[in-house]
């Protein structure tokens, strides 16, 4: 069984515990302009909330027929704390354990669930671009108006941009930082602390 | 002969060249060198300043931006604005209530921005209503009229609505003296024995403006023209000036100018609320109306109020004193150091400043040449300062910079003279076009101007403008002063007559105001705050219909049940939360106007359908690209008639 640096050890634990910050700040952000909202429009995407300008953006989406956005009808928002609580605490657990395994699993782990949370934001946006009222009083053939998943977008007289917020960041950073230490621990340090 | 008469000829044709050549050009007043790029505010930018101009007889108040003059806002204070709905919803009518009942106009004349400490703090606008005396305070964050107060016992509300250093007082002195008391039923030529002045001290809550009449103080029956507060060393005192002391009641131009002097009555405020503390004061039997707006439940109302404490100040000599003033004065203005009070007679030849220090050394000493009505007459050399000699003809008003100098319009010569407050000495003198009344720096009256600009506010453009047939509009020309000269840069077209203007910097009020009314807060009685809310109820006549509006529909946009003879109150709530989104409602036939409803507001309209049939209504506010699909229908029955009571919003079940 390997071990692990003591330095990689603590950059696990302090990896893990910087993702406390998901419950204080937003994770994502979708920003809109158009000539009309020279100021812009945003909606903050939180562990468990979305605020900002949402009854707006909803608003305005009726027109083309887009779902009303209610924070009741992602489940994710239900889930997604224990989710990130889970990742917590494996990652606590791994710099405890010192097992080199336990830092691959956690690895494994992180990414996949980093995946999984892009892909159901994708499948979301696609639903919601795609699915529209076929009553709506705009419709366009042809046009969907999924945002997009990171980067910006033209929507017909809206500019929309989707990428991390602050949360994000944290996310994405301890993302890479144990990807770094993995390697690291594989590739520089391949025989060290071995029982 | 010939060449006699060839050389008369050619003699009297170059004589005529010469004449011609000598004779006077008319005023050109072009502006000189950079003065576009000094008020030029490019697209997207914003104005240094806001400048308050009052409308005079449209009764509004207007909203400019400086240095462009671009015109922003005219807000409703004292007449209808159908546009808006003021006076013409059910909420807002009760604005416009006074003791004789609903009074659709009045003639604005000055603004009067609150202050804190004798500076501008942004809170609130005060406007005066000269024909039917009241005192309105316009919210600067919602640049709307929040109150309306009106003045018993006044013949017209034109030393108003001036203020104290820190609000504390809002001021309304009478211009027409009238008979007060029990009898008022008295030949008019009984002026002298009957007739009275009545100054009103309205007293502002400092935290929510509410105004209220503290007390009033019965003066000598002359015309009470215009007023300045004290400040600094001054504050506690009022000065009003004072024509008319011949007292005449007829053919004033020749009778109430005989006087070699008028008055300024200086008022020691302080010493007044001494005796009412004392009790001093008598409850009068009056009746006034006092009219709020409520931002909660987007609604005004009016109470009438049957009781007025007055100080009859012959009774308390030491609370008012008279300053003789050369020639009916009009302006009366306090320099930013509160020391200097300037009257300006209209038909006087010199300009007296007064200096407050002396006028106490005289009521110390009690220096006076005589009395008027028992009230001590201080004598003009002892409270005077200086006299600004040869300063022009018509001298009417006074603003101030924060480098001691005093700006002074003068109405017959057509100009602004620039002087120094503490010499006297003249310094620049510019023409304006034509006949200017007052004139305004920003912050021109309080103890620290903002300076920069002095606006002329003026009474004839004649040439100025393409001409529109007899009537013509009244304009503003923007001067810079921030140079030894004054250097005109721009004119710009007003709405109304502006009278007094009062100006600030955008950055004190800019960032309060108001975007949006939460729905959350509105407790309008018949709001629907969402779409499941809305509904039509009958009572009797009277059919309420709880309409909402939102982009791009209104719910509901079918109704049937309504019968002749019945009063239909549509109430609309805006349901948008989302700024510059106003919806707007009209039905045909109604014999008032539309109404316009911000972002989470209710406004009601009455109409009241004399015919059968259906009849369409339709949003007026052009609020989104299906705007025009915002409308419906009201079916209309005979009196007396089964029709049910229905209504709906996108229902096409019974489509046949």
């Amino acid at each position: 069984m390997k071990k692990l640096k003591t330095s990689t050890r603590i950059i696990i634990a302090i990896a893990s515990l910087a993702m406390v910050s998901a419950f204080f700040v937003p994770l994502w952000q979708i920003l809109m302009w158009a000539p009309q909202y020279p100021e812009g429009l945003e909606m903050k995407i939180w562990i468990d909330n979305l605020t900002g300008d949402v009854k707006i953006i909803s608003a305005l989406n009726h027109y083309i027929g887009m779902k009303h956005i209610e924070v009741s009808m992602f489940p994710e928002f239900g889930y997604m704390k224990y989710i990130v609580v889970a990742l917590i605490g494996f990652g606590l657990l791994t710099a405890l354990a010192n097992r080199r395994f336990m830092l691959a699993a956690f690895t494994v782990l992180f990414v996949a669930t980093g995946i999984a949370a892009l892909v159901d934001f994708y499948l979301w946006g696609y639903d919601y671009g795609h699915n529209l009222d076929p009553t709506a009083p705009i419709v366009v053939p042809g046009m969907a108006y999924q945002p997009p998943l990171i980067g910006t977008k033209q929507l017909l007289n809206f500019t929309a941009f989707s990428g991390p917020d602050i949360g994000g960041w944290v996310f994405l950073v301890v993302g890479l930082a144990i990807m770094a230490v993995l390697a690291l621990e594989i590739f520089k340090y391949p025989k060290s602390a071995s029982l | 002969m010939k060449i006699s008469r060839i050389i008369l000829l050619v003699s009297i044709a170059s004589l005529l060249i010469v004449l011609n050549s000598c004779k006077p050009k008319g005023p050109v007043g072009v502006t000189t060198g950079d003065a576009a790029s000094k008020v030029y505010v490019a697209p997207g930018q914003y104005d240094e300043f806001y400048n308050f101009v009052s409308g005079g007889f449209n009764g509004q108040m207007a909203v400019y931006g400086l240095p462009s003059g671009r015109l922003f806002r005219n807000i409703p204070v004292f007449s209808e604005d159908p546009m808006s709905g003021w006076g013409y919803s059910e909420e807002t009518k009760p604005m416009l209530m006074t003791s004789h009942g609903y009074i659709p106009w009045d003639d604005l004349h000055h603004p009067a921005l609150s202050t804190t400490k004798g500076e501008h703090d942004g809170r609130w606008l005060f406007g005066n209503a000269n024909n039917t005396p009241r005192v309105a305070r316009i919210d600067l964050t919602t640049f709307r009229t929040a109150e309306i107060i009106e003045i018993p016992n006044s013949g017209g509300n034109h030393s108003s609505p001036f203020i104290t250093e820190n609000t504390e007082y809002v001021v309304a002195g009478t211009r027409f003296s009238i008979p007060l008391g029990d009898n008022r039923d008295v030949p008019i030529s009984s002026y002298k024995e009957n007739f009275k002045g009545s100054i009103s001290f309205i007293k502002v809550n400092p935290e929510t403006g509410r105004m209220n009449i503290e007390f009033q103080l019965r003066t000598p029956g002359f015309n009470y023209d215009l007023s300045r507060a004290g400040k600094g060393p001054s504050h506690g005192w009022f000065f009003f000036s004072c024509y008319n002391t011949e007292q005449a009641y007829t053919l004033l131009e020749v009778n109430a100018s005989r006087n070699d002097k008028d008055f300024i009555m200086a008022v020691n405020w302080k010493k007044a609320e001494e005796y009412l503390a004392q009790g001093k004061g008598k409850k009068e039997k009056v009746k006034y109306a006092h009219n709020v707006y409520d931002e909660r439940t987007h609604s005004a109302t009016s109470k009438m109020i049957e009781e007025v404490t007055v100080l009859d100040v012959m009774e308390f000599p030491d609370i008012v004193y008279f300053i003789p003033c050369p020639k009916s004065p009009h302006g009366c203005d306090v320099d930013p150091s509160g020391e200097f009070i300037v009257g300006s007679g209209k038909l006087a030849a010199v300009m007296p400043v007064f200096s407050f220090g002396k006028i106490q050394t005289a009521i110390t000493n009690k220096d006076y040449e005589g009395d008027f009505d028992g009230i001590p007459v201080i004598r003009y050399e002892s409270a005077l300062h200086g006299e600004v000699k040869k300063p022009g003809l018509g001298p009417l008003h006074t603003e101030f910079d924060a480098k001691g100098n005093a700006y002074t319009s003068f109405f017959v010569s057509s100009e602004i003279v620039k002087w120094n407050v503490k010499t006297l000495e003249i310094l620049d003198r510019v023409p304006t076009y034509y006949s200017i009344g007052h004139l305004c720096v920003p912050g021109g009256p309080t103890a620290k101007p903002h300076g920069k600009y002095v606006i002329a506010y003026n009474k004839i453009t004649k040439d100025r403008y393409l001409p529109t047939g007899p009537e013509l509009t009244q304009s503003a020309q923007l001067y810079s002063i921030e140079g030894d000269k004054m250097q005109l840069l721009l004119d710009f077209p007003t709405i109304g007559e502006p009278h007094y203007a009062e100006a600030l910097p955008a950055s004190l009020i800019k960032d309060k105001s108001v975007k949006i009314y939460p729905i959350e807060h509105n407790e309008h009685p018949y709001a629907a705050k969402g779409e499941k809310m809305a509904r039509v109820e009958r009572k009797g006549n009277d059919v309420h219909v709880y309409m909402t509006a939102i982009r791009s529909h209104l719910t509901p946009d079918n109704i049937e049940g309504i019968r002749v003879g019945d009063n239909v109150y549509f109430h609309v709530t805006n349901l948008e939360q989302d700024w510059d989104v106003p919806h707007g409602f009209a039905i045909k036939g109604a014999t008032n106007a539309e109404i316009l409803i911000m972002p989470g507001e209710t406004q009601t309209l009455l109409w009241k359908p004399l015919t059968p049939g259906v009849v369409p209504f339709y949003c007026t506010d052009f609020c989104s690209a299906l705007h025009q699909e915002m409308q419906g229908y009201a079916r209309v029955s005979p009196a007396g008639s089964n029709t049910p009571l229905k209504f709906s919003t996108g229902d096409t079940g019974g489509q046949k």
